[in-house]
């Protein structure tokens, strides 16, 4: 799909109907696989959703007080209990991720493999980290007795809610980098260089499925901003 | 890449008729313009051995036949299902397996079965698969091995489900709409294993589906043919899209509602359980709502229902048009309908749920939400009848089925009318009337679509027409018999007969309710028999039927005009095809032929008064 043809497309909501009235596609020079990305994100929205909206509800009708979260989730420094510390790195991890899987697709769409390679890589580690630290983040609440089914703070909805909804967003996030690993090798072995086919799917592989990688971890990351805000900081 | 498409430029223009009124006059050449390629020809995998040609299958074509039969397959476990409870309530303690707890198995899986795996799959996976990449005019879906594995995803749902009538317990008898608690706890049939196959299968038809689903909005998004606009795709493919748009964002809620429940059986936790005693026990659970379910379950239940019924509202659209020989009255009303449906459908939720304690002023939102879609959906009907008035029309099977549909939709939905008024839903919910509302609007009329289009496209898949005698009979029995079924049991209803009832003991309404019930088995009985008419039809047409040629049914739309019928992998052989309008020219004053196919060029039909689009 060559660029300059695009160039003459009217903007504006004149440019919406316009391309909305016109034949083959609706949106004018948007690669199948990111389209399919977006709309995907779309119904994982709803998923996500769904999930913080039970939540929401769950927390507000429970008989038991909820449990007070910026003690719960405090970390203990030297004896002090520094509330949101963990969280206030792992988020920061997180985000410093998206940052460098933008930077990983601004190379590859300039053909940089080896830049593009590394900046993939940084951001399965800063994903990596952030499930690690998950990880703790879990042990240390179990250790403390708070279990799906009970909770010795509180609401026993407290543990559930958390384990089910930060676990759903650990295994997107774990998903993540999985797929960032197997790309970061595609990407140094040149794979997108030489349109190399697939192996499961037999099509060529183009630079466009970091982007397509690249919409789904920031996703991941804005998702995480909201779980951030209604478990943490609420 | 096409070579026209980089040496092109002029702007990018839609190509439609409105455009061309200008130059109209001028050269025939300038008429026929249609802007050149915008896309690569489309890289696709060919299958070559029996096992990627047939079993593990890139091609559309086949994948839709494939989540037809498996479909059709689940469909009938549902009917052989529904018989055994048309038996236990005709004639009680008759077959000495029906027991209680079997009969609310039957119940469940019954509509679990019907909803989700047979006209869920049906619609989208089976008639989606098949006619999207054609009418749209593209080789095949966009992901091809994505559409693979979304239907071995779905068969794997269904190998699930079906497991679980063979597990210890067998499947669940919570009602198909599972609400908790009772759907987890003891006493309910199923409660272990059954239920947690269910949540299972329902959570992996979800992940097939949504492969699925992305595959046909982005074939109809961004992989159409020169010249095929939105507003000049068939209706069949509108219904589809906006269906499969409902379903992408409404399937998450069940999706979700099925993991939570799924944690509450096995890890109990308490998101839907409230505090209960079980036996003089009180059981670990406690502080969660069982009403959040319900919500959560119906933001997916109803537009479920409108995922089953847009592509049957498209699809007799299509079916009206080309056997009554007229375009279809109001074409972009009735695209902005189904658009319109679709979305108020997901403001209508909780007229399901006016009994289960929610804030009255809920309802009344509820309620008014309700009664709004009666408005585009009578509009619809209206159209389909103005399409017939003073047409052409051929009285064949498929007309017949049409016909048929517009009145057990009407039907439907006027008794819709009665239950989405808080005031009257009341004595009427949980009572046979609702029964016969949903079964005549999202069962049996999506049936009747079904059905019509099987005679429809039968010559398309397989090359050979299906036996005309034997439709007609298979209608009247369908028809008759659907209605011997569903008319008495709104009078059931009225009387105030409970549904889910294993046996109505000594009730003071048995005695009227008794003759009823063993009629309706027996038609139920029929029916179900007739359907077998049908399957005899499919198989022996096969091999001895007519055969078809090419556009039987002198059709308009793309997906008659593939080079070779049935079409072959690929669709279009050399050269995708170029549309100049929409499919419904029929009998267009000073045209030769009484149609004109989408890929006429203008200059063919320069005489034809033919409509603008």
């Amino acid at each position: 799909m060559s660029d300059n043809s695009l160039n003459n497309l009217p903007g504006g909501f004149k440019g919406m109907s316009h391309d909305m009235g016109s034949d083959q596609t609706a949106f004018k020079g948007a690669q199948w696989g990111k389209v399919m990305m977006w709309i995907f994100l779309l119904s994982d929205t709803f998923i996500f959703s769904c999930f913080l909206i039970s939540y929401m509800k769950g927390r507000t009708s429970t008989v038991v007080d909820w449990p007070n979260t910026s003690e719960v989730f405090s970390l203990h420094v030297g004896g002090v209990p520094v509330p949101l510390l963990l969280i206030a790195i792992m988020t920061f991890v997180l985000i410093t991720s998206s940052g460098t899987m933008a930077l990983a697709v601004k190379y590859g769409y300039e053909r940089n493999r080896k830049m593009c390679g590394w900046l993939i890589l940084a951001t399965a580690i800063g994903g990596l980290t952030f499930v690690g630290m998950q990880v703790f983040e879990w042990s240390k609440l179990i250790h403390e007795g708070v279990r799906p089914w009970e909770n010795p703070f509180g609401a026993k909805q407290f543990g559930s809610f958390f384990f089910m909804i930060t676990g759903f967003h650990g295994t997107h996030v774990s998903i993540g980098v999985i797929f960032l690993f197997i790309y970061a090798r595609k990407v140094f072995r040149g794979d997108f260089d030489n349109a190399k086919r697939g192996f499961f799917t037999t099509m060529k592989s183009d630079y466009v499925a970091i982007e397509i990688l690249g919409l789904y971890w920031h996703f991941v990351d804005l998702v995480w901003v909201f779980i951030f805000a209604f478990f943490y900081l609420w | 890449m096409s070579d026209e498409y980089n040496q092109k430029n002029t702007p990018l223009e839609a190509q439609s008729s409105e455009t061309m009124t200008d130059i109209s006059g001028t050269t025939s050449k300038d008429i026929d313009y249609v802007r050149p390629a915008e896309l690569p020809e489309q890289d696709l995998y060919h299958g070559h051995s029996f096992i990627t040609k047939w079993v593990f299958c890139q091609d559309a074509k086949v994948i839709g036949v494939q989540y037809f039969l498996t479909a059709v397959f689940t469909g009938i476990v549902g009917l052989v299902l529904s018989w055994l409870m048309r038996l236990q309530l005709g004639y009680p303690d008759l077959v000495p397996f029906i027991t209680a707890e079997h009969y609310y198995q039957f119940v469940t899986m019954h509509g679990m079965i019907m909803v989700v795996y047979f006209l869920t799959a049906l619609f989208l996976g089976g008639f989606g698969n098949y006619l999207i990449p054609l009418m749209v005019g593209a080789r095949d879906m966009v992901f091809p091995y994505v559409n693979m594995v979304s239907f071995w995803m779905f068969f794997i749902a269904v190998c699930v489900l079906m497991a679980s009538f063979f597990v210890p317990g067998g499947p669940t008898g919570a009602g198909w709409t599972l609400y908790p608690p009772q759907a987890i706890l003891p006493g309910t049939p199923g409660s272990n294993m059954g239920i947690i196959l269910m949540l299972a299968s329902l959570s992996l038809f979800v992940i097939g589906f949504t492969m699925g689903g992305l595959n046909y909005i982005i074939t109809i998004l961004q992989a159409r043919t020169r010249g095929m606009t939105l507003m000049r795709m068939p209706l069949t493919i509108w219904g589809i899209f906006t269906a499969t748009a409902l379903a992408m964002l409404a399937f998450p809620a069940l999706l979700v509602s099925c993991i939570m429940m799924t944690l509450d059986k096995m890890l109990e936790t308490s998101f839907f359980m409230p505090a209960i005693i079980q036996a003089g026990e009180v059981l670990d659970y406690g502080g969660g709502s069982p009403v959040l379910f319900q919500h959560l379950f119906w933001f997916f239940g109803h537009p479920e229902v409108y995922i089953v019924a847009l592509p049957a509202f498209g699809i007799v659209s299509d079916l009206i048009s080309v056997h009554a020989r007229k375009n279809i009255f109001g074409y972009r009303m009735m695209v902005w309908a189904i658009v319109g449906i679709g979305g108020l459908s997901f403001f209508v939720w909780a007229h399901h749920m006016y009994v289960s304690g929610m804030n009255p002023w809920f309802g009344f939102f509820f309620a008014t939400t309700t009664l709004i879609i009666a408005v585009p959906t009578a509009l619809k009907v209206y159209n389909w009848i103005i399409t017939l008035f003073r047409a052409n029309i051929r009285m064949n099977t498929v007309m017949l089925f049409c016909l048929g549909f517009i009145v057990t939709f009407v039907n439907g939905g006027i008794t819709g009318i009665f239950l989405g008024n808080v005031a009257v839903d009341i004595p009427l919910s949980d009572t046979y009337f609702v029964i016969a509302h949903f079964h005549m609007v999202m069962g049996v009329a999506p049936l009747m679509v079904i059905m019509g289009a099987v005679y429809h496209w039968f010559p398309l898949v397989t090359g050979r027409m299906l036996s005309e005698k034997l439709g007609k009979w298979h209608f009247w029995f369908t028809f008759l018999g659907a209605y011997s079924i569903y008319f008495p049991m709104h009078y059931l209803g009225f009387i105030g007969v409970p549904r889910r009832y294993f046996e109505m003991y000594d009730s003071p309404y048995v005695a009227s309710a008794t003759g009823m019930n063993e009629f309706i088995t027996v038609a139920a009985l029929i029916v179900g028999f007739a359907q077998f008419i049908f399957i005899y039809n499919i198989v022996t047409s096969l091999s001895i039927g007519k055969p078809a040629g090419k556009n039987p049914w002198k059709a308009n739309s793309l997906e008659w005009l593939t080079p070779e019928v049935p079409p072959a992998h690929g669709n279009w052989g050399e050269k995708l095809p170029v549309i100049h309008r929409w499919p419904y020219d029929f009998n267009v004053p000073g045209a030769k032929e009484d149609y004109i196919t989408q890929t006429t060029p203008p200059s063919e039909v320069m005489s034809a008064e033919v409509e603008k689009t």
